[in-house]
């Protein structure tokens, strides 16, 4: 029978009960009129012949009830039946249901959460018009998209494989709407952008290639639909409008639709505008500049006709021309395609390598509760075998038992299930809106659909399904004569079986996450202590962009200088620092290559290092607390005028020079052919958002020899946050109301830095009590399960004069030794997993009492836990009761 | 009451296609028909024929309609299917063979082994 047909059969069924009910009835009524007719023709009267009709028939309700049966309609009742026998059998024993609902709600929960996240990043396609043949183009070598304007235009005007491409940056502006300017972020299209992907504008119109006629030439921007509706309150009329960009007027001409927020993932602009017009908004004009790759991606869709294979070839002739023609600028230029959503396989290749590894992991979680619960069952069916054999031998069949047992199961996992993807859901929605960092519009829209709610459903049935066939076996054997007269078999297999390993693998994995997840507690503690190579307490950073406020050339320094004379001299300030660049530890950071003095050849593989580079005012070093080792610091008189020459830090001069000593007024060159004296050497510090790296070499410039309109102003002082935000806010206003800035201390900047050692640290921290959960309930469901087998030799050990740690031994000595070899062999473990965890934690390091304390009490927490109700029943077992009923 | 034998499990479908064989009846009916053909000696419960039917039904070897009995009284006729003429026959046929083996075992005297 087909599946549709049987549903239909079984709710026909369950709607003409009723009917047949009637039916039943009547029939069995006619039969009885017929024999009393008979009865009353031998002679009697009628009432009497209905009376002895009726006692000749037998009892009506039970033939009532197998007529049912064998008609075939009870499939729905009996499922009724049984939910309620369920629903009443849980209540009684509410500590296993409620162990076996949470185990399997976290269990499920997870599997919701990590398949949803799964959906949004991954299956999930993008909201691009024919998605599948949307490539974006990134380097072969290494794995990296970025591409710089010349050589996109040389890519986009080249190529014969692709119908079009565009390109996007991203950048910070401030805009202006009428008033007081905020900083937006914008995302900088090539002219055919939008007609590239294929997105039509939901108000106005998009710009276009046309419009590109050379640098500054396309005054247009397209705002997204978050910001239309957030800031313009959803007003049609918006097209048309002026607004200024960084003090350059430029026309609102649409809104893109509400799906569509830029192609990379997790990022959402505020706006869109042309890429010709970037140096209105970044400061210098970098549409000449070969060497400079800032482009993010370049992408378009494929011809039809052209295969992949066909289009890296294609675009690998254009690079090798490219590496002929410009040997200074480009060096080796291979190219591969892949999606364009997670920037290609630079973000692309961890996130699915971390989603894989989470699948996994969520899967295995969800088969260990399987099989914890399995066991959990089973010890039950055991404790239940007598009401088992009681039921079988009143002519309760087999199959009706266990169908049961099944609804009993399955009632847990969708339970189990409903209450995880309640759990899920809140959880999916706080992560939908969490902005890891403040600053950057970052974030990850992993919205439950229906194919998550399905997907639960689906793994609560079959783990029911799955824990619920665990007993099976044991309920088919049962002989309801033996087990009523001799109780149930005493027999415990001494044998190691699968599940004695399954359990001990369990408690191993859990001992390793929590020792994991407290090497990463206390090393993120330690590393909040630690030495950066700067000082980030009692320290503020003033975030600005003199180019947001029209600032151009000569008047950025003048303005700089002006800002920080006037922050000096608000009391309590000790020291006033500027940094041109993202301050270390920042999300961004720039890295430019150098050359020893002696090379002739600048081209990129003749490079000697890739320092970190900083543009820096004369009190930045004090400013940050960065310790001078030699030389001395920048000052205001090394400007246009004056020599070239930076301060190093210990690593540069170690990696170039050979030692700080050797270092000192010596030079090195840059890309460009600088020569630059070095006059001074810091300490190393940490550059770059990972903490745990190695030490990287930088270096410091003077800001008046190489410039900068992006702003970071380190206040050192001892004064209130609050009280000097409002005080430096003041004296900006009092030089320039219309430049935007935003003021935070450098310790929560910091947050940057620590977000992915927080992250590890939570992560592992919610796997740990995942593994705990789990332990707790295998470790619980064996004792109970060995506790009710061995009920009756227990009791006749109590009754011979065993004392109770004897009882416990013999009760516990098995799950408690598994306990103890897994927490070892874990712990071992944990401590070798420690240096890997030593590349995201800084300081991560398992050589600490603490450690080593903390999970030696969360292993003896978690097996007394399991461990406490088993125990208590093995203590109670009263000798005289038991050998007499069992 | 000595004189009637207890019922083989299996046995009652049997008697009930083979009563319905004779022509359509309601349940009563049939077991009249059961209590006739098989000379007094068999006892049915009288309430266990009708799971029989019902399962019979369902099986698709009878099929049942409402009508009036002799009595004028409002009755469900059961008839058999062409499924249930051929069940009968393979029935009846394998009964015969048991029947038969059962009786020459039980027959046979010492002397003759």
């Amino acid at each position: 029978m087909k599946l549709v047909d049987w549903l239909r059969f079984r709710f026909a069924t369950l709607f003409q009960r009723s009917r047949m009910n009637v039916e039943i009835e009547e029939e069995l009524r006619a039969h009885i009129q017929h024999r009393a007719d008979d009865l009353e023709r031998s002679g009697l009267g009628r009432a009497e012949a209905e009376r002895r009709a009726r006692i000749e028939f037998g009892g009506q309700e039970k033939f009532k009830e197998e007529c049912r049966e064998a008609a075939g309609g009870t499939f729905v009742e009996t499922l009724i039946q049984d939910v309620r026998f369920s629903f009443r059998v849980l209540r009684k024993s509410p500590g296993f249901a409620i162990v076996a609902v949470l185990t399997l709600a976290l269990a499920i929960g997870a599997n919701a959460v990590v398949f949803a996240v799964l959906n949004a990043l991954i299956l999930h396609p993008q909201y691009v018009p024919r998605a599948e043949s949307l490539y974006g183009i990134e380097h072969g070598s290494d794995k990296d998209a970025v591409e710089s304007y010349p050589d996109y235009l040389d890519l986009r005007d080249h190529n014969r494989s692709f119908q079009g491409l565009a390109a996007y940056s991203i950048a910070q502006a401030g805009l202006e709407t009428g008033e007081s300017p905020s900083r937006i972020w914008v995302e900088e299209v090539s002219g055919n952008y939008f007609d590239v992907l294929g997105i039509q504008p939901y108000v106005g119109r998009f710009f276009h290639g046309a419009d590109e006629l050379g640098a500054n030439s396309a005054p247009y921007v397209v705002l997204t639909y978050a910001y239309w509706h957030s800031h313009f309150q959803d007003d049609r009329g918006v097209a048309g409008r002026i607004v200024q960009v960084n003090k350059h007027p430029f026309t609102i001409v649409g809104v893109a639709p509400p799906e569509f927020r830029g192609t990379l993932m997790f990022f959402n602009p505020d706006f869109f505008m042309p890429i010709v017009d970037q140096e209105q908004v970044d400061g210098q004009n970098l549409l000449n500049t070969r060497g400079r790759r800032w482009i993010f991606m370049v992408m378009g869709h494929l011809k039809p006709e052209v295969t992949p294979a066909q289009a890296i070839a294609d675009l690998n002739s254009i690079g090798s021309y490219l590496e002929k023609t410009y040997p200074q600028d480009d060096g080796q230029m291979t190219f591969a395609l892949a999606r364009p959503g997670l920037l290609g396989d630079y973000l692309g290749l961890p996130v699915r390598a971390f989603m894989t590894g989470l699948v996994l992991l969520a899967g295995l979680i969800l088969l260990a509760a399987c099989a914890n619960l399995g066991s959990l069952f089973a010890a039950r069916a055991a404790d239940r075998s007598r009401e088992v054999a009681l039921r079988l031998a009143l002519g309760s069949s087999g199959t009706r038992i266990l169908r049961q047992l099944f609804t009993e199961a399955v009632m847990i996992s969708l339970m189990g299930g409903a209450v995880g993807l309640a759990g899920s859901v809140v959880l999916l929605r706080g992560l939908s809106v969490w902005q890891p960092l403040p600053q950057f519009p970052i974030n990850v829209p992993v919205n439950p659909d229906a194919n998550v709610y399905g997907l639960a459903l689906l793994l609560s049935l079959a783990s029911g399904f799955l824990f619920g066939t665990v007993p099976m076996r044991q309920i088919l054997r049962t002989d309801p004569y033996a087990v009523i007269k001799w109780g149930s078999s005493a027999r415990v297999g001494r044998r190691i079986t699968a599940r004695d390993l399954l359990l001990g693998v369990q408690i191993a994995i859990c001992a390793v996450l929590v020792t994991s997840s407290m090497v990463a507690v206390r090393g993120l503690a330690r590393s909040l202590h630690s030495n950066f190579g700067f000082e980030p307490q009692n320290a503020m950073l003033v975030d600005t962009d003199l180019s947001m406020a029209g600032y151009r050339d000569d008047g950025v320094p003048a303005m700089q200088r002006r800002m920080i004379d006037a922050v000096e001299t608000i009391p309590g300030v000790k020291s006033v620092g500027l940094v041109g660049q993202y301050p270390p530890t920042a999300l961004v950071w720039n890295i430019s290559i150098v050359f020893t003095d002696e090379t002739a050849d600048l081209r990129p593989s003749n490079a000697a290092a890739s320092p970190v580079i900083y543009s820096i005012s004369p009190e930045y070093f004090h400013a940050a607390s960065t310790a001078l080792l030699a030389g001395r610091d920048l000052t205001w008189h090394d400007d246009k005028k004056g020599p070239r020459v930076a301060v190093i830090n210990q690593e540069f001069a170690r990696k170039i020079f050979g030692s700080v000593a050797n270092a000192m007024g010596r030079y090195y060159k840059r890309r460009d052919g600088t020569r630059i004296q070095v006059v001074g050497v810091v300490e190393d510090g940490k550059y770059t958002p990972n903490l745990a790296e190695d030490p990287q070499q930088a270096m410091f410039l003077p800001i008046l020899q190489s410039p900068s309109s992006e702003t970071w102003m380190v206040v050192r002082s001892n004064l209130d946050p609050q009280q000097l935000t409002t005080a430096i806010k003041g004296k900006l206003r009092d030089l320039d109301a219309g430049l935007p800035s935003f003021i935070q201390t450098w310790n929560k900047q910091m947050d940057t830095a620590l977000f992915a050692p927080r992250v590890a640290t939570v992560s592992l921290g919610v796997l740990g009590m995942m593994g705990a959960m789990l332990s707790i309930t295998g470790i619980f469901g064996m004792a109970a399960y060995t506790v009710s087998k061995r009920l009756r030799e227990l009791g006749i050990r109590m009754a011979l004069g065993a004392q109770r740690k004897e009882v416990l031994q013999a009760a516990l000595g098995r799950p408690l030794k598994l306990l103890a070899l897994g927490s070892v062999a874990g712990l071992l473990l944990g401590i070798l997993a420690a240096r890997v965890l030593a590349f995201i934690v800084y300081q991560a390091t398992p050589r600490d009492p603490l450690v080593l304390a903390g999970v030696l009490i969360a292993m003896l927490l978690l097996g007394l836990l399991a461990t406490w109700i088993p125990a208590q029943r093995a203590l109670a077992i009263d000798p005289a009761t038991l050998l007499r009923e069992e | 009451m000595n004189d009637q034998a207890q019922l083989l499990p299996g046995t009652l479908d049997l008697l009930i296609l083979r009563a319905v064989s004779l022509g359509p009846r309601h349940g009563y009916g049939i077991l009249l028909c059961i209590g006739q053909i098989s000379g007094n000696t068999l006892l049915i419960e009288q309430g266990a024929l009708y799971p029989g039917l019902f399962r019979l039904v369902r099986q698709g070897l009878l099929k049942a309609s409402w009508g009036t009995s002799e009595n004028n009284r409002r009755a469900k006729f059961y008839e058999l299917t062409a499924a249930g003429r051929r069940r009968l026959r393979e029935e009846t046929e394998s009964w015969n063979r048991l029947a038969a083996a059962i009786a020459s075992a039980l027959s046979q005297q010492p002397e003759e082994i």
